[in-house]
């Protein structure tokens, strides 16, 4: 596997992944974009801003790499998150693997974005009209 | 001692950090630290988790603190 690419940015820039991951001795690239939707529980949410625990969020972010590596033979990987204020439709998070054969490919992209919503130090706060929610806080 | 506060623990606080001088008796493990903070905030005690990571790793409650570590406190994460 080549040198992943982990970044916590300001903004994501989702045409530059496909350049990244393009790989000749890959047959597929899966990419999962996570954006900002426009409403939670029948609330209409205006944006959401997002926070992180930078330097831990990234060792995170490579300990995935490192564990869906283990798992499936990975020959490109992206994981980029963005912080701050993000309107909807926004861009807030990028996973992109490229492999030999799709079954590794979706498999592993599913593995990383659902153990970076577990496991990574970023919190968001949806932003409504009337107030504003820090998701996941309470059961 | 400094404790890093992120996401609903900064609001629970109303700061960015919570320093521990010399003065105070520290807070001698995780689970010790936890424990404090619920008694000195109870919106603590009913949040979905609460975590705390000891230089940039979870730790567990047993774990030991010193004055020198980067103690933060880890709310439960919504990224992605």
């Amino acid at each position: 596997m080549e040198k992943p690419i982990i970044e916590i940015v300001e903004t994501i820039d989702t045409a530059r992944v496909y350049d990244e991951l393009s790989d000749a001795k890959s047959g597929g690239i899966c990419v999962f974009v996570g954006t900002v939707r426009d409403f939670t529980n029948n609330e209409s949410v205006i944006s959401l801003e997002f926070e992180a625990y930078k330097s831990m969020a990234l060792k995170e972010m490579e300990k995935i790499v490192d564990q869906a590596a283990e798992k499936w033979s990975m020959n490109k990987v992206v994981i980029r998150h963005a912080v701050g204020l993000k309107k909807v439709q926004e861009p807030v998070v990028v996973i992109g693997v490229s492999t030999a054969h799709r079954d590794a490919c979706f498999a592993a992209c599913r593995y990383m974005i659902d153990t970076l919503k577990e496991t990574v130090p970023i919190w968001k706060k949806e932003m409504f009209e009337d107030k504003s929610v820090w998701v996941s806080a309470h059961p | 001692m400094e404790v890093l506060l992120f996401g609903i623990a900064k609001d629970i606080v109303g700061k960015s950090e919570i320093r521990f001088s010399e003065a105070d008796t520290l807070p001698g493990s995780v689970g010790d630290l936890k424990r404090r903070l619920i008694a000195s905030y109870p919106e603590f005690g009913k949040l979905s988790s609460l975590a705390v990571a000891v230089n940039s790793e979870y730790a567990t409650d047993a774990v030991f603190l010193t004055k020198n570590d980067e103690i933060a406190i880890i709310p439960p994460v919504s990224g992605g």
